[in-house]
Order: C-alpha cells, then sequence, then structure tokens
C-alpha cells in the first residue's frame, strides 16, 4: 500500500511539474503559427481552429465516458452496475457511431476543400503582385527580384500589403520554404518551378525556414523576411543596387558549393539566371512555358496542359 | 601494402566518434561473451537443434520478440541520444552527421525492425493457435522470412560501425539520397537491409493470408474468427500490396545509385516526386499494416478483461477491411505541399479524414464491450486502457493534418512529429506490448510480475506525455524536425528540455520491463492451467507453454469464442486417449538459415560493390535452394505415445 502512495505522488509531482513548465514554454508570442501576419496565414489558422474544436466534439466526450465506464464496471465485488456478457449488438447506438464522424468529417471536409481553393488565388485582388525567384542550395537561399534585378542571400524584403509571388526551385536537394506567420509551405525542387502566394498585411521582420531535410548544414538554413512600407522597400532596393556587387556566374558557382554562407546583397545577377538552373537541373523536361506566367495557380506549376502528356507527372500536377 | 591495407581500414571501418568506438567494444565484448557462454555450457547443438533450424511457429514467435526487443533498444538509445542532442540550445554532443545518421536509423529500425517483427511475432504466437492450426501453411518459408527479416536488420546495423551510417531519413528522398547527395556505402546499407527483410515480410503476409484462408479448424467460418485473426489477415492483405511497391522502388534507386539510372533525377528525364509518391505508396498502408494487429490485440483483450463479447463484432471485421483499403488512397497526403493541384489535395485530404470514421468506430466498439461488462485491469487490458486516451488525441491531430491547408503549416514541424509518435507509440507500441503480456502465459509457461509492469507502464505512459504533448506546441513555434540544433533566439528550449525528460521517463520504463521479464523468469507465477486470463479463444485450450503440435486432437469450431462457450456448458478440454492420432509435421532445416546468410553476403557486397563478393552469395543462395529441392526427409509424425506421454504429463489426458 505505501508503495502504491509513493507511486502515486510521483505521479502527481510529474504532473504538475510538466504543467507548470508547459505553461511557461508557451507564452503564446512565440507560437508563431498561431500569430499570422498576413490573409494565408490567417486562413490557414481558420482551418486549424475548426478542426480542434470539430475534434474536440468527438474527443472530449469520449475521454469522458471512458473515465466513467471504468469507474462503473470495474470487476469488483459488490458492484452493482448491471453485467450483460451477452449484450454486443445494437443497431442504433451503431448507427449513431458511424453517423457522428461522419457528420463531422463531412463538415470538416467541405471547409477543407473550400480552403485548398481559397488558396490557389493571389491573396489581395487589388494590388499588384510581385515576383520574388527563391532557390535552395546547400545550405542556404538565395533570391532574385526579376523586376528590381537585385539578388539577396539568406534575407529577403518584401513590400507590406502587397501580395508576393514567390517563385521556388532547388538547385541541390529539395527543400522547403516555409514563413509561418505568412502561411503554409512548399516545396523547393531541382528543375522544378513551383508557385506560393504570400503576403504580409504589416511591416516586420517574420521568422524562415527551410522544412525538409538537406543534409548536414540544413538546421542552418534560416532567414528573415522584412517587410516593409513601399516606400522603404523601393529605398532598399536602390540601396541595394548602389552599395552591393553583382552577382556573375562565378559568383554563384561559389555560391553554390556546399556550405553556410552570411546574409549577402547583389545589385544585378545574370540575365534569366533563375530559368537557366532550373533547366540545367532537367527543368526543360518540364516543358515551362513563360506567357502562361499570369496565371493565379497556387501550388502548382507554370504550365499544366504541357505537362499532362508527361505520363508519370499526373499524379502531381494535374 | 601495409599503407594500403590502413587506407582502406579508414575507409572500411567508421572511426573518429568515441560512441562508435564505445560501440565496437560492446559489440565486440557482447559477442566473446555469447561464445563464451554457449561454449562453456556446451551449447552449441542445442542452439543449432532447437532454434537455429527450427520451424515451429511457436519458436519463430519467440526469435521475432526477441529480435525486435533488441531493436527497441537500439532505436530507443537512438531516441535518448537524439533527445539528449535537442535538450537544450547549441548543445554541441552531436555533429550534424552524426545527429543526421541517428534519426535516419531511428526511424527505419523501430518500423522495419522493431514494429515489424515484434508484428510478425504476435502473428506467429497467436494465429494457427487461435484458429485451430498445427502450424501456419508454410512452415519452412516461415522460417525463411525470420532469417531473411534477422540478417536484413543485422546488415542494416552493421552500417554503424562498417562504411557509415545512412543520413538521408527513413525514406531517403532523392535526390538526397542519390550518389550526388550520398556519396558513401550508406544509402546501401540502407537499401539493402530494407529488401533483405521486406523479402522476409512479404513471405510472411502471403504465408498467413493462405494459413488464415486453408487451415481453420474445422467448423470456424471466417465471421466466427477471433478479431485478432481477421486483423492479421486485414494486414498481411495490405503487406502482400504494398510490399512489392518497396522492393521496385527501392531497386530503382538502387539502380540510379550503382548504374547511373537517372529514374529519380531530373536529368534524362527522371523525377524525384515519383520516388516520392512510390515510397509513401508503400509508407502510407505500411502505417496501417502495424497499427491493424495492434487493434486486433486491443478488440481480444478488451473483450476478455470484460467478461464479454466484443461489441460489434460485424463493424468491427468490416472497418478493418476498410481501413485496408482505404490506406491505399491517402498516400499524397504526406506531400500536400509539393504541388498537386487544389482538387488533387482535395481528394486525398477527403480520403484521409475517412479513414477516422471506421477508426472511430472501432474505439466506440471497444468502449461499449466494457460497458455493462466487469472490467479487470490486469497488465493487457492496463495498456489497451493506456492506448484508448493516447490514440484518440493521436487520431485527432491526424485529422487536423488531414485539412490540407493547415497541413501547409504542420508539414515537416515537430507537430507532426508529436502525431506519427502519438500514433505509433500509442496504438503500434502499447497494442504490441499488450499482446506480449496477454500471450506471454502461452508463450512460456508463466506471467509477468504485476509490480513491476505497474511501474513500467506509468513510467511509459507519464514519460509519453511529458515528451511528446510539448513538441505539438514546438511545431506551433515553427520548430522543423530533423533540425539537430537551434539557438536561444527562437524560445524553444524550455519546451524541449520538458520533451527530453519524458523520453528519459520512457526510457527507464523499458529497462522496467526487462528487469520485469528477468525477475518474472524466476519468480513468475507459473500457469498451470494453460487458460491464466479466463479466454474466450481456442490458444486458451490447450496447455501453456503449447506442445509442438499445439491440438493433440484438432478442434472443432461451433461458433464465435468457442472455447467461451464450452466453459458455459461446462465443457473442459480434455484429450481422450482413444482419439490420438501420430501426427504429422515439418522437420527441422537449416536450410533457411543458411539461405539468409548467404542473402547477407550478397547484400553486403552489393553495399559495397564488391562483384566477387555478390557472386560468392548468389551461389550460395542457389545451392542451398538447390539442397532443399534435394532434401528426401520434409516430414515426421510424432507416435501415438509420445503424444499420450505429453498430454499426460500436462493432466489433460482421458
Ligand atoms: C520511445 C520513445 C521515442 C522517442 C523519444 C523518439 C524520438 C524521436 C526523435 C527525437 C526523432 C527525430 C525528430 C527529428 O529530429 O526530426 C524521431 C524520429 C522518428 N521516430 Fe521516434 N522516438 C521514439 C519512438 C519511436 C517509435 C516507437 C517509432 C516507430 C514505431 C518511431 C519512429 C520514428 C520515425 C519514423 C522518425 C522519423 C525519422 C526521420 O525523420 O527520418 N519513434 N523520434
Ligand atoms: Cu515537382
Ligand atoms: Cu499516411
Amino acid at each position: 500500500m505505501k508503495k502504491r502512495g509513493l507511486l502515486n505522488g510521483i505521479k502527481v509531482a510529474l504532473l504538475a511539474a510538466a504543467t507548470a513548465l508547459l505553461l511557461s514554454g508557451c507564452d503564446s508570442s512565440s507560437m508563431i503559427v498561431l500569430d499570422p501576419k498576413g490573409p494565408v496565414g490567417h486562413t490557414e489558422l481558420k482551418l486549424i481552429i475548426l478542426s480542434v474544436v470539430l475534434c474536440a466534439i468527438v474527443v472530449i466526450p469520449v475521454l469522458g465516458i471512458l473515465v466513467y465506464i471504468i469507474l462503473r464496471y470495474r470487476d469488483k465485488p459488490g458492484n452493482k452496475a448491471p453485467y450483460q456478457p451477452d449484450w454486443d449488438d445494437s443497431k442504433t447506438l451503431e448507427v449513431i457511431w458511424w453517423g457522428i464522424p461522419i457528420v463531422i468529417i463531412a463538415i470538416l471536409g467541405v471547409f477543407t476543400v473550400k480552403g485548398i481553393h481559397t488558396l490557389t488565388k493571389p491573396p489581395v485582388q487589388n494590388a499588384k503582385p510581385i515576383t520574388i525567384q527563391v532557390t535552395s542550395l546547400d545550405w542556404k537561399w538565395l533570391f532574385e527580384y526579376p523586376e528590381q534585378g537585385i539578388a539577396t542571400v539568406n534575407h529577403v524584403e518584401i513590400p507590406a500589403g502587397v501580395p508576393v509571388q514567390f517563385e521556388l526551385m532547388a538547385d541541390g536537394p529539395m527543400n522547403s520554404f516555409w514563413v509561418p506567420q505568412l502561411g503554409g509551405q512548399e516545396y523547393t525542387m531541382p528543375g522544378m518551378a513551383m508557385r506560393l502566394w504570400l503576403q504580409a498585411d504589416e511591416p516586420g521582420t517574420y521568422f524562415g525556414s527551410g522544412a525538409n531535410f538537406t543534409g548536414k548544414g540544413f538546421a542552418h538554413m534560416r532567414f528573415d523576411v522584412v517587410a516593409k512600407p513601399q516606400a522603404d522597400f523601393n529605398k532598399w532596393v536602390e540601396k541595394v543596387k548602389k552599395t552591393s556587387p553583382a552577382m556573375t556566374t562565378d559568383t554563384y558557382a561559389n555560391l553554390k558549393k556546399k556550405g553556410l554562407s552570411d546574409v549577402k546583397y547583389f545589385s544585378s545577377y545574370p540575365k534569366d539566371h533563375f530559368k537557366k538552373v532550373l533547366n540545367k537541373n532537367g527543368g526543360q523536361y518540364m516543358k515551362m512555358n513563360d506567357k502562361k506566367k499570369d496565371d493565379s495557380q497556387f501550388h502548382e506549376m507554370k504550365d499544366m496542359e504541357d505537362m499532362s502528356d508527361m505520363s508519370e507527372m499526373d499524379m502531381d500536377h494535374n | 601494402m601495409i599503407d594500403k591495407i590502413k587506407d582502406f581500414a579508414s575507409h572500411f571501418f567508421v572511426t573518429g566518434d568515441p560512441l562508435i568506438y564505445g560501440a565496437d567494444v560492446s559489440i565486440g565484448l557482447s559477442m566473446v561473451a555469447i561464445f563464451f557462454v554457449l561454449t562453456y555450457f556446451k551449447k552449441w547443438g542445442w542452439l543449432w537443434r532447437e532454434w537455429l533450424t527450427t520451424v515451429d511457429h511457436k519458436k519463430i514467435g519467440i526469435m521475432y520478440i526477441i529480435a525486435s526487443l533488441l531493436m527497441l533498444f537500439r532505436g530507443g538509445v537512438d531516441a535518448l541520444l537524439m533527445r539528449a542532442q535537442l535538450a537544450l540550445p547549441n548543445v554541441h554532443f552531436l555533429q550534424s552527421e552524426h545527429y543526421n545518421e541517428i534519426f535516419t536509423t531511428h526511424g527505419t529500425i523501430m518500423i522495419l525492425f522493431m514494429a515489424m517483427p515484434m508484428m510478425f511475432g504476435l502473428f506467429n504466437i497467436a494465429v494457427p493457435l487461435q484458429i485451430g492450426a498445427r502450424d501456419v501453411a508454410y512452415p519452412f518459408l516461415n522460417a525463411f522470412s525470420f532469417w531473411m527479416f534477422f540478417v536484413g536488420a543485422m546488415l542494416f546495423n552493421l552500417s554503424f560501425v562498417i562504411g557509415g551510417s545512412p543520413d538521408a531519413g527513413w525514406l531517403a528522398y532523392p535526390p538526397l539520397s542519390e550518389l550526388s547527395g550520398s556519396p558513401g556505402v550508406g544509402e546501401n546499407f540502407y537499401i539493402w537491409g530494407i529488401q533483405l527483410s521486406g523479402v522476409g515480410s512479404l513471405a510472411s503476409g502471403i504465408n498467413f493470408v493462405v494459413t488464415i484462408l486453408k487451415m481453420r479448424a474445422k467448423g470456424m467460418k471466417m465471421m466466427q474468427m477471433p478479431l485478432f485473426t481477421w486483423s492479421v489477415f486485414a494486414s498481411c492483405v495490405t503487406i502482400i500490396i504494398a510490399f512489392p511497391v518497396l522492393t521496385v522502388t527501392l531497386a530503382l534507386l538502387f539502380i540510379d545509385r550503382f548504374a547511373g539510372g537517372h529514374f529519380f533525377t531530373m536529368l534524362h528525364g527522371g523525377n524525384p516526386m515519383m520516388y516520392v509518391n512510390l515510397i509513401w505508396m508503400w509508407g502510407h498502408p505500411e502505417v496501417y499494416i502495424v497499427v491493424l494487429p495492434a487493434f486486433g490485440v486491443f478488440s481480444e483483450v478488451v473483450s476478455v478483461f470484460s467478461k464479454k463479447r466484443i461489441f460489434g463484432y460485424k463493424s468491427m471485421v468490416f472497418s478493418l477491411m476498410i481501413i485496408s483499403i482505404l490506406s491505399y488512397f491517402t498516400w499524397v497526403h504526406h506531400f500536400f505541399t509539393m504541388g498537386a493541384s487544389a482538387n488533387v489535395n482535395a481528394f486525398f485530404a477527403i480520403t484521409t479524414m475517412a479513414i477516422a470514421i471506421p477508426t472511430g468506430v472501432k474505439v466506440f466498439n471497444w468502449l461499449f464491450t466494457m460497458f455493462r461488462g466487469r472490467i479487470r485491469i490486469e497488465q493487457p487490458m492496463l495498456w489497451t486502457l493506456g492506448f484508448i486516451p493516447t490514440f484518440l488525441i493521436g487520431g485527432a491531430t491526424g485529422v487536423m493534418l488531414a485539412v490540407a491547408p493547415a497541413d501547409y503549416q504542420y508539414h515537416n514541424s515537430y507537430f507532426l512529429i508529436a502525431h506519427f509518435h502519438q500514433v505509433l507509440i500509442g496504438g503500434v507500441v502499447f497494442g504490441y506490448l499488450a499482446g506480449i503480456y496477454y500471450w506471454w502465459p502461452k508463450m512460456f509457461g508463466f506471467k509477468l510480475n504485476v509490480k513491476l509492469g505497474l511501474w513500467a507502464f506509468w513510467l511509459w505512459n507519464i514519460g509519453f506525455y511529458v515528451c511528446f504533448m510539448p513538441q505539438y506546441a514546438l511545431g506551433f513555434m515553427g520548430m522543423t524536425r530533423r533540425v539537430y540544433t537551434y539557438g536561444w533566439d527562437m524560445g524553444w528550449g524550455p519546451l524541449n528540455l520538458i520533451s527530453s525528460i519524458g523520453a528519459v521517463l520512457m526510457g527507464i520504463g523499458f529497462i522496467f520491463q526487462v528487469w520485469q521479464i528477468l525477475y518474472s523468469i524466476k519468480y513468475g507465477e507459473r500457469d498451470t492451467t494453460g487458460d491464466p486470463w479466463d479466454g474466450h479463444t481456442l490458444e486458451w485450450t490447450i496447455p501453456s507453454p503449447a506442445p509442438e503440435y499445439n491440438f493433440a486432437i484438432e478442434p472443432i469450431v461451433k461458433g464465435q469464442d468457442d472455447f467461451w462457450r464450452m466453459k458455459k456448458e461446462g465443457i473442459v478440454p480434455m484429450t481422450k486417449e482413444s482419439e490420438i492420432k501420430p501426427i504429422h509435421m515439418p522437420r527441422n532445416s537449416g536450410i533457411p538459415f543458411i539461405m539468409s546468410w548467404f542473402w547477407f553476403i550478397a547484400g553486403f557486397g552489393f553495399t559495397f560493390g564488391w562483384t566477387w563478393m555478390i557472386v560468392v552469395g548468389l551461389l550460395g543462395v542457389a545451392g542451398s535452394m538447390l539442397a532443399r529441392s534435394f532434401t528426401k526427409k520434409l516430414d515426421y509424425y510424432i507416435p501415438v505415445e509420445e503424444i499420450k506421454e505429453t498430454e499426460a504429463k500436462f493432466g489433460r489426458l482421458v
């Protein structure tokens, strides 16, 4: 009996300690996924909350029922609760518990499908979007601004309130581009360009990282996304143009070597660089078509029609 | 010359890390110890006759379980090393390379060399007994399956000290796992370790499907089979369809690496996404392969320890089969963020959520089996009760992950890590532990100590929540999986520390289980009745441990839960002397063991690209097959006298 008490004591102490630490670890400001700063992140957060609520509707009562049943039907002498060993079938009950999950999943399913489609459109329709081309390298991020002509490494600045179309690829292993406060992630792959719409509603510095493992330096593939008012952004572009060196093919060759890198700025980069690297990695097999660039497909590659003839791609891109 | 050898050795053996030297020494010492003990006690002959050459499903089952517990230990040590490294920011305990190797081996070992063999162990121990059979359909193949798993696991583990471990993750995505991304032999070890054991898994899948279809006792209809047997059936059907996909996928990857193919590089028209699709076409069903039998265990345990019939038997069977079918149509949920179109993602989001429906139904049926029952909380039941809340939460977070747009945020984060450990530990590990506790007396003839078991249970359970609940929060804090270190700036420190403490508690729980086994071997309560839990199914009608022929007289079954019916009708299962006939049994064979080791040699040759060794290995394999085809004496009869003697010893003869 004494031993049992000890066991229980330890249990309680551990639980208490764990709760205390948990609470101390969770000040909400660091829960960046739950603190979105843009429309994409907001849409996703709404779905997260909806799914938590719907799941809780089932899980919490069931946990209650479990505790109740265990307490009530223990095999103790003198237990007066009914005992019906052969009662093993009830159509009504079974209909209920096939029904409840079906209804819940149906509701969640509808919202999920809606959410998926919402996110295929650019977040804000009235502002002119800007494009940033992202390349994941071993083990750094290269950002190229086709309209501004500048490039950066491990640091990206965007105008606040403007939808940003990120075009993603890898020159090396697959990675995944993730800026939790702006929205969910998307893979970067060699030879394939993917698109991800994100937008920051307010100026600020947002944490970004690679999410798909790429080897030795993976843990260090962090970058900051700095959102500023359009005017400040323009000024920043000017400054980079004036004060930074140019990125040449040699610079890129060095950058591509395995290793970490500091933040870097480049006033220019070779023409069509993104596309050339893409093709060098087999991008020509994807039959890219730049004319269709303005399609508003989120999570989708540039040219859907042309790809349908590549049978092995069907699953992914059609 | 000397220099050449030195140079070779320094590439061949993994050097430069004190942890690995430590492992070298302990591997060496334990080999010496095993060798010494076997020689000293003159046990080599016994080992060969009784174990290495056995085709008895019960012994094979025991070997599976021993091997899987060893692998649980290895995988668990890996887990603790990782949690030590992550406990605080900027820890310099493991280098990046080493951490990457460890999470890769941890994941691979836990799924393929711990969960799978523990599952096959339970199949072997319980299925033939539950359906009243004397053996599995193909006993020789069964032994071969075990040894192929075993050598595959050994080959994989060898990479730790020879050549270097794989480090591209447990699913080895290209291009990282291609020669360009992983030039060493690590990925080859991964490919061949899994290939060899995969052959064994596929063969076992076929073996048990046939066993269940063909070997049931007279009178046992499919819809009267115990639910564990049903779950094995569902799982094995899934194995038969899923494992060939794995084999082909890894073979293609090997061709890429070994022969310069481009199946999975973008150059020359290959595509890494094809690999990702293929590997998950196996990988997703795989998680159901391992969890369905756990559902089967829970169904048996809940009904026996509630002294009730299982609630909604037909629903249970139906949901098992639906899950096994649906599991093929959900694989894309592992890469919603890889550019599939809206409609594709929507389809796979819905199918994934749909799996929650039959799974939820099972939970309700278990609850209502307990309802109006009489619940005895013995050890198997304890683990079952521990499973339910864990699995409810894990299932709920699974549904959350299925919401594709939300998954863009969870994917590759610690939220995912928390989710799948919740279902894998709460569902699979707890389930198999429940199964092991449940059938332990049938295997060995004694029960495991309750007090030590309670400690183990609570340490595992509390440790589990302490370890994995904080990881959901870490996911929301932006922590991605597979990072070996992080800075103070993100505020991930405190939760990681808690998580690591939880991992240690689970480790201590495991130690209690080892202690429990060792203690109970000496002092455990002996099971003289053969029916220690008041069971419902046929395996409890025979003595513990089961005699080699299982049933002296083949049972004739009248319905579901037949033994329970007999008990109610006051029938005591006894062996009538007049009905005993000689029993036809398969003969032991050394060939599965020898042939598998030749496969090992070939696999090692493939790993290092040494043609001569490949040739030696494959010749050995061919020779073994030839030897088998010329073996004349494949079977024998146990004479009536011997059966009588055995049954009399158990006090069953009338
Ligand atoms: C017993 C306690 C366990 C602990 C403390 C633990 C801990 C961990 C940790 C720290 C990681 C690496 C996370 C990362 O860096 O991304 C991991 C990954 C993983 N674990 Fe566990 N684990 C445990 C048990 C299990 C079990 C029982 C299974 C399977 C049956 C399992 C399967 C996996 C898999 C598949 C991975 C992914 C490996 C990869 O990313 O390639 N773990 N675990
Ligand atoms: Cu792609
Ligand atoms: Cu899955």
